[in-house]
């Protein structure tokens, strides 16, 4: 094997999100010498299309709010199945981080007092949400990549060299996670531009690569949403937490099919804007589940009040948690009273007037003008569910966020499972970022220095890495003991099946039956992915960056299916047509899915029993103090009969 | 890696070095250069035409109406303008047009003209003449050294295009008079003059270094509400700066042309009252 | 739906050389260039290079230029062109050449590393900050910008004359400058640093020559040249240019306005 390129560093983080530029800050401020990794230019992370804001009980607009309220909206939203210890650390931290965030120089939309404004959203029971017009993605991920800059300054004049002590390696992917014995040694990667591979060894890896989006048909997510940080800590020993739990956003564009799937950010209903059926009705108010009967408006005025005078009237119900409002959108389709392209109308143009439409929500102004010749603040908005989201994810400890059972790998973000539960809030996920990515970045940094000896890459992991990584190109011609006279398969085809299959069979609304001719379609698509082949050189070479894609989106994909597959009950992110309710002894399973084959190569797995072996586990019993927040009656909406009077 | 920067080759354009391959100086399909011709014709049309006005020193009074490009007229060879802005300033001794002493600083102004700048660099200089249009020269220093650096002292001949503009309004209050000098009177010669001196107005009030001053300069508008509001006032007209140096360019030509058919008697003035 | 076959030329190569390509390629409703271009890579040429990632005009990464004018591609309907027309899209041309549509943009993170960053007042601890919604409206506008560069790439300063990069900062960057100054509480003035003066001085204020192809192309519709890089000449200009300004500030040590 060619000789590769290595680097030492002391914690390398892979993704440069919200979560990964946070990590990163907080590793390279604790004296950590720190390396980024992302398979994008610096600054273009999936994190710019984050819309609405960044929740944080800072009390700024209703001075009612604090952390226990929006623990509690938190618990409520992941129908109890969060991890208890993550959403308090969440809320009580959230308001820390925005401010931090000031200081670096990130300009929020303000209140009159000057303060942070915040906004409603659905499920926060309070406006809370901080805020930059419908940007506040791209505002975060700017801030982040500018205070990145602002230390690379620092290190400048102090060393001479901009990357020092913190480094961008863009347009890199991340392949493995190399290992010694059972802790982490360093990852391998290859450089898009180039091909070329390299090795950056380190103690600690942090995660934080985002979601699997790209693994469905219709979704908000971007190419980068392959599943990569998944499937590597699969791949290095970690478990997967219920990764049954997907979100589908209520809102995205239906038309025209180019942009299908393009978000269409909560905020257009947290201002104001109401959705209607083909009949011109609000149906939302039909839709009102029992555990949030007391929570929500009954009648359209009531809900109508409730923007002027919130403490006296309750709040719409376009304003619930988003897994109910996808839910009924899809129910109103699915009875014949969608609009014309197959989703329901959002309508803002009859609510405000069309200046203060442009002012606070411009990007979707824009969007729906330039992409669909709709102009927002005349008619309505076609919207639909669309994939945005995965609540599982690589089991963490919630103070520390170190992945279970690997020293060293750390994992924060979308790519972290148990913060959200069932079902995550608009907004949680920009604060979840910063929280969880500076706790990931602090620990991280604490346990390289901790150690006395560097853990070791060698030499055998680095060539079968390189190896993997190199066979689509030698996948010409059919496989050597096969003489059925197929081509190798395009890659582009593979995932466009993949796609298909995840979003018909694994979708919004599940059975079981489909799940289990996906789990049939996914050992076959498996199969043929092995023969991917691709044309030309290493050089920027889209297919071949797909080719290698397409193992994590497998794995991923497996994860989803198995484990919606194994849990009967219909929970937040999760609703199973043939088990329709909610069940309160499912609130204290989690799946946990771990890597089949424990060598953790992928070519001795059988085609038909997969990859993936599922594990149930009992969640841990929500501290006493915090069950006290809620009223006893909600709790027993949720709460199995002997969690209640343990 | 993206981030790296290679050392730079030392000359060249869109055809040069690393750059894609590309033999066309541009791939632009539209009629992109239809825009800097008509700006680069209209400026010309101008330029001929003032010129040949400034220079004759002959037909610029017609009671009671005095030309803007006689206006102050500042030397002893003026006509004699009854209550107008006649203010010997320049003495007997200046034998050219009078126009050449005041004109400076309109035309200071226009030149220097955040407008007309670029107005002039693409229609006559072509740099560039369109965007991703590639440029003639070899070589481009911008407004760096002199002489372009001079483009920054544009607020001092806006602050002489207030003084200026002040006069004109005077000349249109004038032009409330008939030919025998009785006031109260208007005639369609004060209308143009009217239109004039508001677009000349809305044009030198929509300078960009207008807006810098009133407000622009300022970090913290909160704490100035007056000039908070004056600001969005300005940069109300700023946003049609260029629509308004075209009007103003227009309307003044046309001011001039009329005093001309006024004065060499082609025409007379309709009387309203 | 009515879908056609359109005529597409897409540069492709890498610095070595290369050239025009001709394509057929089918078209729907609604589809933008980047659909077109996917397209192109899924049936016909698996390893064209393109960058992209939201498909939303969000992120900035699907920059190229489409019949010479720089755009995204991901925000180009293709019901702005005839049917008839032929479609061509290249690399931005004034940065080097990497593979077919994807260039080496390094000189755009040279320049942000070269603009000093925000400083945070002293005195004032997180949480402290008040600041009106009149004085962070503009530097909010220049936060609008997604780096997609098409601005650094339209920019003849650079584009027409590679010598001028290691001078001049690019209309970005210097709407970063003008955003920084225009921060209700950047404090680098207290320390020292004069964004007005180094605008001039280190970032190449003065190649501009307001021509305004950026905010020609600029696809969030930023008016770059009237908001930020004019008002930074005026500033640069008070430093530099103002006598009045400059007795007075040696007359007596203004507070800062």
């Amino acid at each position: 094997m060619a000789q590769v390129e290595r680097q030492q560093w002391d914690v390398v983080v892979v993704g440069a999100g919200g979560a990964g530029l946070r990590a990163a800050i907080e590793a390279r401020e604790r004296g950590a010498r720190t390396a980024v990794v992302c398979k994008s230019l610096f600054g273009k992370a999936h994190t710019v299309m984050a819309e609405g804001g960044i929740a944080a009980a800072m009390g700024n607009v209703n001075a009612g709010d604090g952390w226990r309220v929006h623990f509690r909206d938190t618990m409520r939203g992941g129908k109890f199945l969060n991890q208890w210890r993550m959403a308090e650390l969440h809320a009580q931290e959230a308001p820390d981080r925005v401010w931090e965030l000031e200081t670096w120089g990130a300009l929020f939309d303000r209140t009159k007092d000057g303060r942070i404004s915040q906004r409603n959203f659905g499920g926060h029971e309070y406006p809370r949400l901080a805020h930059v017009g419908d940007r506040t993605g791209l505002e975060l991920i700017r801030t982040l990549q500018q205070k990145v800059v602002a230390l690379q300054q620092e290190d400048h004049r102090e060393t001479g060299d901009h990357e020092s002590r913190l480094k961008v390696f863009q347009e890199c992917t991340v392949t493995r996670i190399l290992k010694d014995g059972g802790r982490v040694s360093g990852v391998f990667a290859y450089e898009r531009e180039t091909g070329r591979f390299f090795v950056l060894e380190a103690p600690a890896v942090v995660v934080a690569t985002g979601g699997i989006g790209k693994s469905f048909k219709v979704t908000s997510n971007s190419w980068e949403y392959t599943g990569d940080g998944h499937a590597l800590a699969l791949l290095a020993g970690a478990p997967l937490l219920n990764m049954e739990f997907v979100q589908f956003h209520p809102t995205g564009m239906v038309w025209p099919p180019s942009v299908k799937g393009i978000l269409v950010t909560e905020s257009v209903r947290g201002d104001g804007g109401v959705l209607r059926n083909s009949e011109g009705k609000r149906f939302m108010f039909d839709y009102i589940p029992d555990v949030f009967k007391e929570k929500y408006a009954e009648s359209e005025d009531e809900g109508d009040r409730w923007y002027e005078d919130p403490d006296r009237n309750r709040r719409p119900p376009e304003l619930l948690p988003r897994d109910e409002v996808a839910r009924a959108i899809n129910a109103e389709v699915k009875a014949g009273r969608g609009s014309p392209h197959g989703g329901v109308f959002l309508d803002v143009s009859t609510r405000m007037p069309a200046e203060v439409i442009r002012r606070r929500l411009p990007s979707m102004y824009h969007q729906f003008k330039e992409l669909a010749d709709v102009d927002i603040t005349a008619e309505a908005m076609e919207v639909g569910p669309t994939c945005h989201y995965v609540m599982g994810g690589i089991a963490v400890d919630s103070d520390t966020a170190a992945a279970r059972g690997v020293p060293g790998l750390y994992a924060a973000g979308e790519v972290a499972g148990g913060m959200h539960g069932s079902n995550r809030l608009g907004g949680n996920s920009l604060s979840d970022l910063l929280v969880f990515g500076r706790r990931a970045g602090l620990y991280a940094a604490a346990y390289a220095a901790g150690l006395t000896a560097r853990p070791v890459a060698d030499d055998a992991q680095v060539d079968a890495a390189a190896a993997e990584a190199l066979r689509p190109f030698s996948a010409e011609g059919q496989e050597p003991g096969r003489a059925d006279g197929r081509p190798p398969e395009n890659p582009y085809t593979l995932h466009q099946e993949l796609q298909q299959t995840m979003n018909d069979l694994v979708g919004i609304i599940r059975r079981q039956p489909e799940m289990e001719k996906a789990l049939e379609k996914l050992a076959d698509l498996r199969v043929r992915a092995r023969r991917a082949g691709v044309e030309g050189h290493r050089q920027f070479n889209p297919g071949w960056h797909l080719a290698l894609d397409l193992r994590n989106m497998l794995l991923v994909s497996e994860c989803v299916a198995r484990a919606a597959l194994e849990r009967t009950e219909s929970r937040g992110g999760h609703t199973r047509e043939d088990h329709p309710a909610m069940d309160r002894a499912w609130r204290r399973v989690n799946l946990l899915c771990r890597l089949a084959d424990p060598t953790g190569g992928l070519a001795a797995t059988d085609p038909v029993r997969g990859q993936i072996d599922l594990e149930r586990e009992n969640t841990e019993p929500v501290r006493p103090d915090l069950l006290a927040l809620f009223e006893k009656e909600e709790l027993v909406k949720y709460l199995a009969e002997e969690e209640l009077y343990e | 890696m993206a981030t790296g920067t290679e050392p730079h080759p030392p000359r060249g354009g869109v055809r040069t070095g690393t750059r894609a391959a590309i033999a066309a100086p541009h791939l632009r399909t539209d009629r992109w250069w239809l825009t800097p011709a008509a700006t680069a014709a209209g400026l010309l049309a101008f330029v001929v035409y003032s010129t040949w006005r400034a220079f004759a020193n002959t037909d610029y009074y017609a009671a009671p109406y005095v030309s803007p490009f006689y206006s102050p007229c500042l030397a002893e060879n003026c006509a004699p303008m009854r209550g107008g802005p006649n203010w010997e300033v320049f003495g007997a001794w200046w034998g050219l047009s009078p126009a050449l002493l005041i004109l400076i600083f309109p035309l200071g102004f226009r030149l220097t003209c955040y407008y007309y700048r670029k107005a002039y660099y693409r229609g006559f200089w072509a740099s560039p003449p369109a965007c991703a249009v590639a440029e003639p020269h070899a070589k481009y220093t911008g407004e760096t050294r002199f002489p372009l650096v001079l483009q920054n002292v544009h607020r001092y001949f806006f602050y002489a295009a207030l003084l200026v503009a002040g006069i004109l309004t005077y000349d249109t209050v004038l032009a409330f008079r008939d030919e025998t000098y009785a006031w109260g009177h208007m005639g369609l010669g004060t209308l143009v003059f009217l239109v004039n001196i508001v677009l000349i107005w809305a044009y030198t009030l929509s300078c960009h270094s207008c807006r810098h001053i009133v407000g622009g300069r300022l970090r913290h508008f909160s704490r100035h509400p007056v000039r908070y509001r004056m600001w969005g006032l300005v940069s109300r007209l700023n946003g049609r700066h260029a629509l308004l140096a075209w009007a103003s360019l227009v309307s003044v030509a046309l001011a001039d042309f009329y005093v001309y058919l006024l004065a060499t008697g082609a025409f007379d003035d309709p009387r309203l009252f | 739906m009515s879908s056609y076959q359109a005529r597409f030329e897409v540069w492709r190569g890498d610095a070595g050389g290369g050239g025009l390509e001709d394509f057929e390629v089918e078209v729907n409703d609604g589809e933008v260039v980047l659909d077109i271009v996917h397209r192109i890579q899924a049936t016909q040429a698996p390893d064209l290079a393109v960058r992209w990632n939201c498909k939303a005009g969000k992120c900035g990464s699907c920059s190229a230029e489409v019949n010479g004018r720089p755009r995204l591609m991901c925000m180009t309907r293709m019901s702005v062109f005839g049917r008839e027309e032929t479609v061509t899209v290249t690399p931005l041309r004034a940065f080097p050449v990497v593979r077919d549509l994807v260039t080496d943009v390094g000189f755009n993170y040279a320049k942000a590393r070269e603009v000093p960053a925000f400083v945070p007042p002293p005195g004032l601890g997180p949480g402290e900050y008040r600041m009106m919604q009149e004085d962070v409206d503009r530097p909010q506008e220049f936060r609008k910008c997604i780096e997609c560069f098409l601005c650094q790439d339209t920019c003849h300063v650079v584009r027409d004359h590679e010598e001028n990069k290691p001078a001049f900062a690019g209309p970005r960057f210097l709407m970063r400058v003008a955003e920084l100054d225009m921060h209700p509480l950047d404090a680098a003035e207290e320390g020292g640093l004069d964004r007005k003066r180094t605008a001039q001085d280190e970032h190449g204020l003065g190649y501009c020559n307001i021509t305004k192809c950026c905010t020609e192309v600029c696809p969030e519709g930023i008016r770059i040249t009237d908001n930020a890089l004019i008002p930074l000449k005026e500033r640069a200009a008070d430093r530099k240019y103002d006598p009045l300004v400059w007795l007075g500030s040696k007359i007596r040590r203004r507070p800062s306005p």
